[in-house]
């Protein structure tokens, strides 16, 4: 290679090696390949050279191109990384520091709870019935055959309202959602298969008693339903609600004057460990019965024709015991702190296919 | 109800435990409440004798006892404060380790001023089986040595406490508990009988029934008894069941009250006036009972008489006027058939409640007014010796013999289980049930005498209202037929066990069921899950407030207020959840809680007033957000509920266009803070906006709450249809914003919609993005930034037509609002 040649490649490399940003290493590429460039204007100079000359010489030009070319970028690809680099290293954070925090929200125990049964008994065909809070004595009580003297109506602590107008009755808070089962025979003609789950009111307040709480009740009225369906439902119901397949269940005796035969239902449990059907312990959690003839009657179906069961259950006991809940009044009391414990996701919701 | 196993003896022969007894109860329908057996309580106290007793040498008080109790106690030293231990005294004595029921500890060796003393000497209140006495318990000199003592004083005796149901009045007898036991297989009943009495015809009384409340009453007189204490055998059966031993008069009638659920009442002859008993109305006066209360009577009561005036409300109490003491030397007994209903509302007015009512209310023995009468008299001469007169009576008993019918298929149709008609018929006779007929198909019972809850007669059916006469008739009669039917294929059930009753599945309706739920029910659920993923936690509210808080939020109608409240903080319908959820808020920023943003509850319930109830879905937001790097705590603002209550709308789908707001919310709302989401001129959907100042501060807050409500019944439910294919432009939207000068009144939302209006084809979205005011702007002029985004559908906007749409939009709010574009 000539000289010059050589000066030029040693004085670029240098130059390139001083170039520490890409300005310099900008001013260093022009200089020796741009247009007015040393290196452009050595290769412009070719043609004036002699033909023998020019073709050695213009080898050498190529060759140099090539490797100056080469230098350059390499050069600034390692600036480039050296300034990426950088870059990086200033835009470093502290990565533990927390990330901001999202309010989350839940759904009330209760609320699932009612989701849970409406899930399962939705799946052996019920649909869900509703109905007013302030009922009449006569769909609270009469209907269902309870007469004003009957031990029942003092048993309930019934809360009362003043009469509407014109009227001489005073109005009740519904001491049972059973007020529904009559609308529900009232406006329908069997078969007739309904949950009814709502707000209930009786006067007692204290560890055990809330004086609102919810109920749970169900109905089943067709023409030949037995003894044997309520017991395959409702054992069922609790098996699936406490995913215990072999949860022991017991049916006892028992007196209601909307049942006959009535029964009261219990569950195995621990006393010692409030574990769901361990131990060898019995837990009441709700009372059943076949329809009363009288019941029937009063809502205008022959008993002769049809029949059917009825059960009710309260669901704070249940979500108490499914949940571990130790506490009725809590339930009413609102606070952030148990509702954060004992809420449930909305991004969850009571379906058979995930599991209740 | 309470009995002791050793009491059941007495009708029932049985050899089962007590597990077994208590086991069967329960599937019977008596309820065990709880069984005690005072021997497991008494475990480890045991009978001993004092061999020596020396004063303490350290303390006046004490004595150092040298015991004897048998064996492992041979000798034990044992300090003792009582002033009746002695040398030679026969006592109880609780070695270390036993639990001591009276005094909860346990007792534990140890040194009493510095004298061992290696158990305790104990008095009968301390075992929590006596009263207080001064000293320890001294047992006879036969007493022996090292027995446990409830064995030695024959407490090794269970109690079993069973509960009632209001159909079992016979059940209230431990006869009657005894006869279920039996006819399901546990035991034999015993037989029953009264001797025979030798009386005189000795008859200073006679009765008179003028109250429709009594059926059936009779009497004697028994003269010259001897009142004192029971024999130590009734005194323990009394004692056992809970009942306080008074004096063998009052004590037979509680005896028998137990035994065969007989209510009785004795009258001291010698404080009765005048020659008649009469069961009749009680006038407005006033009457001492037996118990010491004052009762005022009404002229429904039901009560017993003589010249000088009442003397017993009758199947309540006795008189304290003609009560038994221990002077009595003649008495007069009575027995009494008494409507139930009759005896419930007087009783439950007067909050009575006694053994006797108990047992009339559910209905007693119809037979047993005469044999209780003579059971009586045969106790009270054999404990306190006397003389019987003769039974006088008026009414009679009444005719009970009522027939019920059992169809052996309805077995199977109603109990859903094979149960052979032999067995059925077996467990109603053991129950008392007397055959009429029997063939192949039924079998037709006399019902017992005591059964006051089977067959009853079917007089006042409760129908509904609308109905005719001829499909009255008809029920009744079909409710004649079945109803007694039900009643014994409920004994049949019972007595089998409900639990032999094999389950069934409900017959299929469809394969894969409806959905449970409908559409109205459904969006609650939704909104539910829409609150939650919002932040907001759901709480659940009671349905009635403290009047004065209901006043706060608006109006409290007399018609919405309870009568009988429990607690005056609770007697008032609400008018909207955001009381609960006020106060809510309260106690948790007074327990330190809700400053990182979590403030936020919500609820969905009922809400009442004039015209009914609602369903309401209520939100509030308070307190604080969370610090954070860069971030102050701040309070929600009304922004954050306006955007939650358009969500919930939005999943509702309600249409955003339909939907305008006005400045007239209720007035626990700020005044120029809220507003009411209305769908055309009249329906309002949902309010939002702060809190009135005055509110939180009642509700013990401060700073700025926020609160939503939706009122659910009020939004339509869209109509299903089917969507149309949505139109995808391949084109970009053009993007042009413009500013507006409103004057005062000018409000954003008309300057949206008339923007929004301006052009029809390509106007897809109007949003306002910015809202400046001060600066070069008159008084009270606001400018508001408005984007406005068209869409051209099948070709590129040409400038001529941009143009012309925002000359359109310019004179559209110009028009409508006045607002004027700012150049």
């Amino acid at each position: 290679m000539a000289d010059d040649l050589e000066t030029l490649k040693q004085d670029t490399l240098a130059a390139l090696e001083a170039a520490q940003d890409r300005t310099a290493w900008d001013a260093v590429r022009v200089g020796t390949l741009g247009k007015s460039g040393a290196l452009t204007g050595l290769l412009k100079q070719l043609g004036r050279l002699a033909p023998d000359e020019r073709k050695a010489r213009g080898q050498a030009l190529n060759r140099l191109r090539d490797e100056l070319g080469a230098a350059i970028e390499a050069r600034g690809q390692a600036l480039e990384a050296e300034a990426l680099a950088a870059r990086l290293a200033s835009e470093k954070i502290d990565v533990t520091m927390p990330a901001p925090e999202e309010v989350l929200g839940g759904i009330h125990p209760i609320s699932r709870t009612v989701e849970e049964m409406t899930a399962i008994f939705g799946a052996m065909g019920f649909t869900v019935a509703e109905g007013p809070d302030v009922e009449s004595q006569w769909h609270n009580f009469s209907a269902l055959n309870t007469p004003d003297h009957h031990p029942a109506r003092t048993e309930h602590d019934t809360f009362y309202l003043p009469a509407e107008d014109g009227a001489e009755e005073p109005r009740v808070l519904r001491t049972q959602t059973s007020g529904v089962q009559i609308r529900t025979m009232l406006g329908n003609k069997p078969p007739i298969r309904i949950i009814a789950p709502g707000r209930t009111y009786r006067a007692d307040h204290d560890a055990t008693h809330s004086p609102m709480f919810h109920q749970c009740e169900g109905l089943v009225v067709d023409r030949n339903i037995t003894l044997g369906h309520l017991k395959g439902c409702l054992i069922e119901f609790l098996r699936v609600y406490f995913d215990k397949p072999n949860l022991p269940v017991r049916f006892r005796a028992s007196y209601f004057p909307f049942t006959e035969p009535s029964m009261e239902v219990d569950i195995g449990w621990s006393k010692a460990t409030g574990e769901i059907g361990g131990g060898s312990d019995w837990l009441e959690v709700l009372g059943a019965g076949m329809v009363h003839p009288r019941v029937l009657a009063n809502c205008g179906l022959d008993p002769a024709e049809w029949q059917g069961f009825a059960f009710g259950m309260g669901i704070e006991r249940l979500a108490m015991l499914k949940n571990g809940i130790p506490d009725l009044r809590s339930f009413y009391e609102s606070d952030l702190r148990w509702l954060r414990h004992y809420g449930f996701s909305a991004f969850a919701p009571a379906n058979l296919t995930e599991g209740v | 109800m309470k009995f002791s196993l050793s009491w059941l003896r007495e009708h029932l022969d049985f050899t089962a435990s007590v597990e077994d007894v208590c086991k069967r109860l329960n599937e019977i329908g008596l309820e065990v409440e709880g069984v005690d057996n005072p021997a497991q309580r008494l475990r480890g106290f045991r009978t001993a004798k004092i061999l020596e007793a020396t004063r303490h040498p350290d303390a006046d008080r004490l004595q150092v006892c040298r015991v004897a109790a048998g064996e492992g106690f041979e000798e034990v030293q044992v300090v003792c404060g009582a002033p009746n231990a002695r040398t030679g005294l026969n006592v109880i004595f609780a070695p270390p380790g036993t639990y001591v029921p009276g005094l909860d500890i346990t007792i534990k060796k140890g040194k009493i001023r510095g004298q061992a003393s290696g158990g305790m000497l104990c008095s009968l209140r301390e075992l929590g089986i006596g009263e207080e006495t001064d000293g320890i318990a001294e047992l006879p000199e036969t007493a022996p040595l090292g027995q446990a003592y409830a064995a030695y004083a024959d407490l090794d005796d269970p109690v079993i406490e069973i509960a009632i149901t209001p159909n079992r009045g016979d059940a209230l007898g431990i006869r009657g508990i005894a006869r279920d036991l039996a006819a399901a297989g546990l035991g034999t009943l015993r037989a029953w009988t009264v001797e025979p009495i030798t009386a005189s015809d000795d008859a200073p009384l006679s009765w008179k029934i003028d109250h429709a409340g009594c059926t059936q009453v009779a009497g004697r007189v028994i003269r010259g008894v001897k009142n004192g204490p029971s024999p130590e055998w009734l005194r323990k059966r009394l004692e056992a069941v809970g009942v306080k031993p008074i004096s063998a008069l009052v004590d037979v009638t509680n005896y028998l009250a137990y035994d065969i659920g007989r209510p009785l009442h004795v009258f001291d002859l010698a404080k009765l006036s005048g020659d008649t008993l009469s069961v009749t109305h009680a006038a407005r006066e006033t009457f001492t009972g037996l118990d010491d209360g004052e009762y005022v009577l009404g002229t429904e009561d039901m009560v017993i008489a003589d010249d000088a005036g009442v003397q017993s409300l009758a199947g309540l109490i006795g008189g304290k006027a003609s009560g038994v003491d221990e002077n009595t030397v003649d008495v007069f007994v009575e027995s009494a058939l008494f409507d139930a209903v009759r005896i419930a509302l007087t009783g439950r007015r007067l909050a009575i409640h006694t053994d006797a009512r108990q047992r009339f209310e559910r209905g007693v023995d119809q037979a047993l007014v005469r044999p209780g009468l003579d059971a009586a008299t045969n106790l009270i001469v054999q404990l306190c010796g006397g003389t019987p007169g003769a039974v006088v009576e008026a009414g009679a008993e009444p005719n009970w013999g009522r027939e019920a019918t059992l169809r052996f298929e309805r077995l199977a149709a109603l109990g859903g289980v094979e149960i052979a008609p032999d067995a059925a018929v077996q467990s109603l006779v053991g129950l008392g049930f007397e055959i009429v007929s029997r063939d192949d198909a039924r079998v037709t019972f006399r019902v017992p005498s005591w059964r006051n809850d089977i067959a009853m007669p079917c007089e006042n059916l409760a129908f509904r209202d609308g109905l005719d006469d001829a499909k009255k008739t008809a029920l009744t009669e079909s409710v004649q037929r079945i109803e007694p039917e039900c009643d014994l294929l409920e004994e049949v059930l019972r007595l089998y066990g409900l639990d032999n009753v094999q389950p069934q599945a409900l017959p299929q309706v469809s394969m894969v069921p409806a959905p449970a739920v409908n559409g109205l029910q459904a969006r609650k659920a939704l909104l539910r899950r829409v609150c939650a993923a919002r932040g907001l936690m759901e709480t659940v509210g009671f349905s009635f407030v403290a009047y004065d808080d209901a006043v706060l939020f608006g109006d409290a109608p007399e018609a919405l207020r309870l009568l009988n409240p429990i607690a005056t903080d609770l007697d008032q319908l609400r008018a909207t959840p955001l009381i609960n959820l006020g106060r809510a808020l309260g106690r948790n920023v007074a327990r330190g809680l809700a400053v990182s943003g979590d403030g936020a509850l919500f609820e969905l319930g009922p809400v009442f007033d004039a015209a009914g109830q609602q369903t309401v879905l209520a939100g509030i937001r308070g307190g604080l957000s969370a610090r954070a790097p860069g971030q102050k705590a701040q309070e929600p603002s009304v922004w954050d509920v306006k955007a939650d209550l358009v969500a919930v709308l939005a999943a509702l789908g309600v249409p955003d266009a339909s939907l305008s707001v006005t400045a007239d919310a209720p007035s626990y709302y700020h005044p120029g803070r809220s507003g009411q989401v209305r769908q055309g001129p009249k329906l309002v959907l949902g309010r939002f906006g702060e809190l009135h100042p005055a509110i939180v501060k009642a509700l013990g807050l401060s700073g700025s709450v926020v609160a939503f409500e939706v009122l659910l019944d009020q939004i339509p439910q869209p109509k299903v249809k089917r969507k149309a294919a949505p139109v995808l432009s391949a084109l970009q939207p053009v993007r042009r914003d413009f500013a507006f000068l409103a004057g005062p009144d000018v409000e954003a939302q008309a300057v949206l919609r008339a923007a929004r209006n301006a052009e029809r084809k390509l106007i897809q979205d109007v949003r306002l993005f910015d809202v400046f005011e001060g600066g070069s702007l008159p008084e009270g002029y606001r400018s508001l930034g408005v984007e406005v985004i068209l869409q051209p559908q099948t070709e590129s906007l040409i400038d001529t037509q941009i143009e012309a749409v925002s000359q359109s939009v310019e004179a559209a709010v110009e028009k409508a609002t006045g607002a004027t574009l700012r150049r």
